[in-house]
């Protein structure tokens, strides 16, 4: 199995009024980033950095980064540069990309090149993760939404022979042109980082990765549609004539560990505070209709399992806090509103720890909870996503320590005893023990290599 | 269509023929009505809603032809299509198959900046052209109202100098029917002009090949379009005239039918 963690970085204002569910609503793309104070984004960054390194002392397997653009809950903006520095101050763990969004690069090549340098520098520990991106992504970075999927399978296609294909060469796509693909940087992995799909509603991304069998990493779902959509690769996988195992399937959801139970039900609950992801569970913020709605962006009659709930984030918990924030965004600061939303934020927050979409406790309650989601899932690669929301660094730092003294260490034995092997130990796309090429090897009629 | 018992409309409309014609390998959708010279209507973005009181007044003196653009309505996609100019040039084409001269080609805003990009490159078959508020000129003032980040009822309440007339036509809920439309127009209208949004950089500079006469229609209440676009056009058109309507909107051939198509029975062909 592989371990990771995972948190958004989210800008953790104190002064911002949405921060730590002061009752300000946040809807998507409607913040100005006149409120954005470079000094206090300046010591997130780095402290952001400093709990990824702490992340592979404690003994995590993986540390995954993810992208977002103009908004508040995520600083992955350019998630590379982040990559590329961690590329140079971890030693062991893999660094996961979940993921780029591919429609929104106009050049696919300068990514190819961003990865492949990171590849390198880490001596080859890049996982690097593809997503289509929200409508939040599309309209921040001006893509076309109606080609939005037409343009990720492109720079997907394009991206693979990019790192494959001795240069130089000429693209002629439908969406991207090129008259000299020769990148002066290869991949450190032979013949490239393994990629890893991540997703939450769209049918067409779980059959696609399925088709390329690509690890499909499920984003904090809960667990019934999660399994219902796990379900749906393997029918693909034995369409396409193979059977697909844990190696295939991935896991992120929220874990946070902590010295005493009190102490872990009062950080738990900070992952509701904060800016949160507007898509995902427990969210203080709101979905813009239009943004989820762009033309063309997303197949409405193509759902999951996990999106035929009705709006996306209403099966991940967003209920009665959002509905008493929602309906009284015009007057945020009223007393009787923020006293309505603390309690609904409660009432959502116990909720979440009853289906497993939270899981804060001692490792003494929390590691039987994991252990009920593998069971659940059988998934080969998990994420715990901690130190997210609220949570201060000392919350991280506290979670990091106990993570890496208990739980990680049975959660691997776990993993063994339940036979979920991770997709570096069976490889995905032969179903044999993982056992990849020699990195940098010379590729067949190329002129390069060590 | 189902579309005239849904919408409330207050005057006996005429029931035009529709039939579906082969342009350039797509299945185009037109509806026809009257007698005369041809007229005819390139809708807006929203798409071809209904047979409404501006079509039905036009086709007492022309024959009028609304065809559904390609890629909007009842009209085959043409997925190729990557800016309006694409459209405009199935549209110049679509004349032909009909073999219709003579025409009065009257453009609404999207359908505006179609037939201005069809009249700079085939103006043989028109007598002369009007365009109500069009797009396609990126504005000197101001800017062109973006579609793509409001609900889309909210961009037709813009588009209304009286804010009453949508509810009148609509009711308190729009019908899921006439969403659909909206959203698949939607579609099509991002694939031709997602970026730049509504203009053509190159547009300007090719207005002074039109030598039929252009009428220039804007409300001076414009929220979607600023009107000064319309001198915009002007100062590119070799034989333009402007029509300002005092207190008009975007939608200004909805609430003013009679006014607009008078103006159109009167403008030289």
């Amino acid at each position: 199995m592989l371990i990771g963690r995972f948190t958004e970085r989210p800008y953790q204002d104190p002064s911002s009024g949405y921060f730590g569910a002061t009752g300000r609503s946040i809807q998507d793309l409607s913040i100005s980033n006149a409120e954005y104070d470079p000094q206090l984004g300046s010591e997130l960054y780095n402290r952001y950095l400093d709990e990824q390194v702490a992340a592979e002392e404690a003994g995590f397997d993986a540390i995954m980064l993810n992208e977002h653009h103009s908004t508040p809950f995520c600083m992955g903006g350019t998630v590379n540069t982040e990559a590329a520095i961690l590329a140079r101050i971890t030693d062991k763990v893999k660094i996961v990309i979940n993921g780029n969004v591919l429609p929104i690069w106009d050049d696919p090549l300068w990514l190819a090149e961003e990865l492949a340098t990171i590849d390198m520098i880490s001596k080859g520990r890049l996982v690097t993760g593809w997503v289509r991106g929200t409508g939040r992504e599309s309209v921040a970075h001006n893509a076309p939404p109606p080609f939005n999927w037409e343009r990720f399978q492109e720079a997907h296609d394009f991206i693979i022979k990019a790192w494959t294909t001795p240069g130089p060469f000429r693209w002629e796509g439908e969406h991207y042109d090129f008259r000299y693909v020769n990148p002066w940087m290869r991949p450190y992995q032979n013949p490239h980082p393994q990629i890893m799909i991540p997703g939450v509603v769209s049918k067409n991304t779980v059959k696609w990765s399925a088709e390329h069998r690509y690890p499909y990493l499920m984003l904090a779902t809960r667990l019934e549609p999660t399994k219902a959509s796990f379900d749906y690769y393997r029918e693909v996988a034995h369409e396409s004539g193979y059977e697909a195992g844990p190696q295939h399937l991935g896991y992120l959801f929220k874990v946070h560990v902590d010295e005493t139970e009190e102490l872990a039900y009062e950080t738990g609950k900070k992952f509701l505070d904060g800016p949160g992801n507007i898509f995902l569970e427990g969210s203080r913020g709101t979905a813009s209709p239009v943004l989820q709605n762009l033309p063309g962006l997303t197949d409405r009659k193509n759902l999951l399992p996990t999106g035929e709930v009705g709006f996306v984030a209403a099966s991940r918990g967003r209920s009665a806090a959002d509905v008493a924030r929602d309906n009284n965004s015009e007057n945020p600061d009223s007393r009787n509103v923020r006293a309505a939303q603390t309690q609904a934020t409660l009432a959502d927050y116990d909720t979440q720890l009853e289906n497993y979409t939270i899981i804060s406790g001692t490792p003494k309650t929390v590691i039987p909870k994991i252990r009920h989601v593998l069971e659940t899932l059988r998934p080969g690669t998990i994420f715990f996503w901690d130190g997210d929301g609220a949570m201060t660094h000392d919350d991280s730092m506290r979670s990091l320590r106990l993570m890496g003294s208990d739980v990680i260490p049975a959660v691997k034995e776990m993993a063994k005893e339940l036979d979920l092997p991770g997709s570096f130990e069976i490889d995905t796309q032969t179903n044999e023990p993982y056992n990849p090429a020699p990195a940098v090897a010379e590729v067949a009629g190329g002129g390069g290599g060590a | 269509m189902f579309l005239e018992e849904i919408i409330v409309t207050i005057e006996t409309l005429n029931e035009p023929t529709s039939r579906i014609v082969n342009v350039a390998g797509l299945d185009i959708n037109i509806r026809e009505f009257g007698e005369g010279k041809p007229l005819v209507i390139l809708h807006r973005s929203t798409g071809y809603l209904e047979w409404d009181a501006f079509a039905n007044k036009l086709s007492e003196s022309f024959h009028v032809i609304y065809p559904d653009l390609p890629g909007f309505g009842n009209s085959e996609r043409p997925d190729w299509a990557r800016e309006a100019r694409d459209l405009s040039i199935v549209m110049a084409e679509l004349f032909k198959v009909l073999d219709i001269k003579d025409i009065t080609l009257v453009g609404l805003g999207l359908g505006g900046f179609i037939a201005a990009e069809l009249a700079t490159m085939n103006q043989e078959r028109l007598a002369n052209l009007v365009l109500i508020s069009p797009a396609g000129i990126k504005p000197v003032e101001g800017e062109i109202l973006d579609q793509m980040l409001i609900e889309h009822a909210d961009y037709i309440r813009h588009g209304l100098a009286d804010p009453s007339h949508f509810e009148n036509k609509f009711g308190e809920e729009v019908h899921p029917d006439i969403q659909d439309i909206w959203e698949f127009s939607r579609i099509m209208t991002a694939r031709i002009s997602w970026s730049p949004y509504m203009f053509n950089r190159r547009l300007p500079h090719l207005l002074n090949i039109i030598t039929v006469p252009t009428l220039i229609i804007f409300g001076n209440s414009d929220t979607v379009i600023p009107y000064t676009v319309g001198q915009q056009f002007i100062d590119n058109l070799s034989n333009g005239q402007l029509e300002i309507i005092d207190g008009g909107g975007h939608l200004v051939e909805w609430e003013m039918p009679d006014e607009i198509s008078e103006l159109i029975a009167g403008h030289p062909r």
